[in-house]
C-alpha cells in the first residue's frame, strides 16, 4: 500500500517535472477551487439549516434559559415541557390525524384530476385547445386572495341552478364544511393546481407518439391507452405531484382558513397558537395574563418543528422524488 | 378516396372528443369556481357591499373604491410601489444567486446530492403558514442580535458599506445590493425551485460544446458566456416568471396582508375586491412587460 503510494508520489513529482510544472499548478488550482466550493457550499447550507437548528435548540429551553444570556445554543436545564405545551395547544393528536386524512385525500384528488386534464392537453387536438390552455396559465396567475370572498359568499349561499331553493326553501350553507374544498379540488382549482396540470402535460408530451399508435393498433381504446400504457409511463411525475400536493396541503393557511376553518388541522392550529397560549394560562391562571414575546416565540419555534417534522420525515425518504421530477419534466416554455 | 377524408375527420373528431371529455374537470371548475367567481369581485370593486345580517347586498357606486384606493387611502400607493420595487430587486437577486448556485451544483464534487437536497428543502419547508410567522419572530432576530453583539459587532457588509459610501459612488444602488445582502437568506430559502430548473438546463448542455470550445482556445470564462448563457437562457425566462408569481402570492406580502386585512378584519368587501383587482392587473402588467422585455434576447437551440 505504501509503496504503490510512494511511488505514485513520485510518479507525480517525475510527471510535473516532465510537464515543467503545468501538472503542479493544475493540481494546486483545482484544490483551491474544491476548497473555496466547500466553503461557500457551507455557508449556504448553513444560511438555510441554522434557523431549523436554532428552533431545535430554543425548543428545548426553560423559560429561564430564554432570558439568560449565557445560553445561546445549549440550553442549561434541558426540558420537553415546551413540546408537551404545544402540543396541547394545537391538540397535535386530533390535528396531525385531520390533517393527515385531508392532506392525502385532497392530493389524491387533485392530482387524479389533474392527471386527466393534463393528459387531455399534451395528447389531444381539438378545438379552443389554445384558450384552454391559457386559462390554465390564468389559473395559475390569479392570486386566490382576488377570488377569496366571493368564493366566500359562493359556498354561503350554495345552490345548483336553484334545485336546493327548490327542495328545501333555501339556498344551503356550506361554509365551515369540508365539501366546498373537495368540489374545488374536483374542477381543478385547489392549491397551486394550475401548476400540476402545467408539470403533468410536459411530461406527457415527452412520451413518443408511437406507443400511443401501437396501442391503438393493437386494439386498445382511448381510456384503455390511457389506464394501461400512459399512466404507468408517468409515474414518476405523478408521484412527485403528489408529494408537493400533500406537503403545500399540509402547511397551506390560505384554503385551510377560507374552507376547513372548523376543522382541527396542523396548518390553522401553527397559526393560533400565540393566541391559544395566551386564552391557555388565562385559563389555568384565572387572571389575565400577558405572555411574555420570548416564551410565546419558544412556543411558536416548538410547534414549527412539529409540524414540519412529519414533512421532513418524508423528504428524506423521498428526496429524488422531489427533486428529480422537476428537472425530469423539462420545464420549457 | 373521399370516403378515407371522411373517416379520418370522423377520428379526429372522435379524438377531440375524447380530448374534451379529459379536460371536462378543469373547464366545469374553470366556469364554476373562477369565472363566476372572479366576474362577482369584479363587479362587487364598483360597488359598495352592504352586509346585514344573513344577506349581502351590493349597491353600485361607479369607481369610488378605485378612487378611494389611489387618491384617499394613505397607504396603497407607497406600499404597491415598494412592493414592486422589492419584487424587482429580489427577483434579479434570485435569479443571479440560483443560476450561479446551479453552476456549482453542476460541478462533480462528494456530497453533491445532499447540498441538492439542503438547498431543495426550503420550498418544502417555507411554504404557507410558516413564512407568516417566520416572519414576526422576534426571538430569532433576539437571538442573531445576541450572537452578533457577542462576536464584537463585526459585520463585513457595514465595513464595506461605509467604505463605499465615503467613495460616494452610486448610492442607491449600492443600497439595494447590500439590503439584498443582508437578506442573503430570503433570497436563498425563494430560489429553491429555481435553482432545480437551472440546473435540469445545464446537464441537458452537450459537453461536446464545451471540448470544441476548449480546443479552439476558449477560457472557461468565455465559454460560460458564450455557451452556457445562451444554452439556458430560454430557463432564465420560466424562472422569471415562476419567481414574480411565488413572490406576489407569498402572504407576508404586504399588499396582500392590505387586503385580506380590509376584508377580513374591516369586512369591506367592495374596496377590498378593487384593490385585489388593481394589485391583480399590475402584476399581470409586469409579467407581461418585463417577459417581453426577456424573450428578446432568449436564444432558443434547436
Amino acid at each position: 500500500m505504501t509503496k504503490t503510494k510512494v511511488k505514485s508520489a513520485d510518479n507525480f513529482w517525475e510527471r510535473n517535472r516532465k510537464s515543467e510544472g503545468y501538472l503542479l499548478k493544475r493540481t494546486m488550482l483545482n484544490w483551491g477551487i474544491s476548497i473555496c466550493r466547500f466553503i461557500l457550499l457551507f455557508g449556504m447550507c448553513f444560511l438555510i439549516l441554522q434557523p431549523i437548528l436554532n428552533k431545535i435548540s430554543v425548543s428545548f429551553m426553560t423559560e429561564s434559559d430564554l432570558y439568560n444570556p449565557i445560553v445561546i445554543n445549549i440550553p442549561e436545564n434541558f426540558t420537553t415541557g415546551n413540546y408537551q405545551m404545544a402540543a396541547t395547544l394545537m391538540k397535535y393528536g386530533e390535528a396531525l390525524k385531520n390533517s393527515m386524512i385531508i392532506s392525502v385525500t385532497i392530493a389524491l384528488l387533485q392530482i387524479a384530476v389533474c392527471t386527466l386534464v393534463g393528459y387531455g392537453f399534451a395528447r389531444f387536438e381539438f378545438p379552443l385547445k389554445k384558450f384552454w390552455f391559457a386559462c390554465v396559465m390564468m389559473v395559475i396567475l390569479v392570486p386566490p386572495q382576488t377570488i377569496s370572498n366571493s368564493l366566500h359568499l359562493h359556498f354561503r349561499y350554495f345552490d345548483v341552478f336553484g334545485i336546493f331553493e327548490a327542495v328545501k326553501g333555501q339556498a344551503i350553507n356550506l361554509r365551515g364544511s369540508k365539501i366546498p374544498y373537495y368540489l374545488m379540488s374536483a374542477g381543478c382549482m385547489g392549491l397551486k393546481n394550475g401548476l400540476y396540470i402545467y408539470m403533468i402535460r410536459q411530461f406527457f408530451r415527452t412520451i413518443p407518439k408511437d406507443l400511443e399508435e401501437a396501442a391503438y393498433v393493437d386494439g386498445c381504446g382511448t381510456l384503455k391507452t390511457f389506464v394501461r400504457i400512459m399512466l404507468p409511463e408517468g409515474k414518476p411525475i405523478l408521484t412527485s405531484c403528489f408529494l408537493f400536493a400533500f406537503v403545500w396541503q399540509w402547511t397551506d393557511g390560505f384554503y385551510s382558513r377560507l374552507f376547513l376553518g372548523n376543522t382541527q388541522l396542523v396548518s390553522t392550529g401553527l397559526s393560533r397558537i400565540v393566541d391559544s397560549l395566551g386564552a391557555f394560562l388565562m385559563k389555568e391562571l384565572g387572571v389575565k395574563t400577558t405572555v411574555s414575546v420570548a416564551y410565546s416565540n419558544c412556543i411558536l419555534a416548538t410547534g414549527t418543528l412539529m409540524i414540519i417534522l412529519p414533512l421532513i420525515i418524508i423528504y428524506l425518504f423521498a428526496q429524488r422524488a422531489f427533486v428529480e421530477s422537476i428537472s425530469s419534466s423539462g420545464i420549457k416554455m | 378516396m373521399k370516403k378515407q377524408k371522411n373517416k379520418l375527420a370522423g377520428l379526429q373528431k372522435r379524438k377531440a372528443i375524447s380530448g374534451y371529455l379529459f379536460i371536462s374537470p378543469f373547464i366545469i371548475g374553470f366556469l364554476v369556481f373562477m369565472v363566476k367567481p372572479l366576474a362577482q369581485s369584479l363587479y362587487m370593486s364598483f360597488c359598495e357591499v352592504l352586509l346585514g345580517p344573513g344577506q349581502f347586498e351590493p349597491v353600485y357606486k361607479g369607481l369610488a373604491n378605485y378612487k378611494q384606493a389611489f387618491l384617499v387611502d394613505p397607504d396603497f400607493n407607497s406600499m404597491l410601489l415598494t412592493e414592486l420595487g422589492r419584487m424587482f430587486v429580489y427577483s434579479l437577486a434570485i435569479m443571479v444567486f440560483s443560476f450561479f448556485v446551479a453552476l456549482i451544483l453542476n460541478q462533480e464534487f462528494k456530497g453533491r446530492a445532499l447540498v441538492r437536497a439542503i438547498f431543495f428543502l426550503p420550498v418544502i419547508l417555507s411554504s404557507g403558514v410558516i413564512i407568516g410567522l417566520e416572519e414576526n419572530n422576534s426571538l430569532m432576530s433576539q437571538l442573531a442580535d445576541t450572537i452578533e453583539m457577542s462576536t464584537s459587532g463585526v459585520s463585513v457588509t457595514a465595513v464595506l458599506e461605509e467604505l463605499l459610501r465615503t467613495a460616494n459612488v452610486g448610492i442607491k444602488v449600492f443600497e439595494k445590493v447590500f439590503e439584498v445582502i443582508d437578506n442573503i437568506y430570503d433570497v436563498a430559502i425563494m430560489s429553491g425551485i429555481q435553482i432545480i430548473i437551472f440546473l435540469s438546463g445545464l446537464q441537458t448542455i452537450s459537453s461536446s460544446m464545451y471540448e470544441a470550445a476548449s480546443i479552439e482556445g476558449c477560457t472557461k470564462w468565455e465559454s460560460l458566456w458564450k455557451i452556457t448563457f445562451p444554452m439556458v437562457s430560454s430557463l432564465l425566462l420560466v424562472n422569471w416568471v415562476y419567481t414574480i408569481i411565488d413572490f406576489c402570492m407569498r402572504t407576508d406580502n404586504q399588499v396582500i396582508k392590505k387586503i385580506s386585512t380590509e376584508m377580513v378584519t374591516k369586512q369591506q368587501y367592495g374596496f377590498a375586491s378593487a384593490l385585489s383587482w388593481v394589485y391583480f392587473l399590475v402584476v399581470i402588467l409586469y409579467v407581461g412587460i418585463t417577459s417581453l422585455i426577456i424573450s428578446k434576447g432568449v436564444y432558443y437551440y434547436d
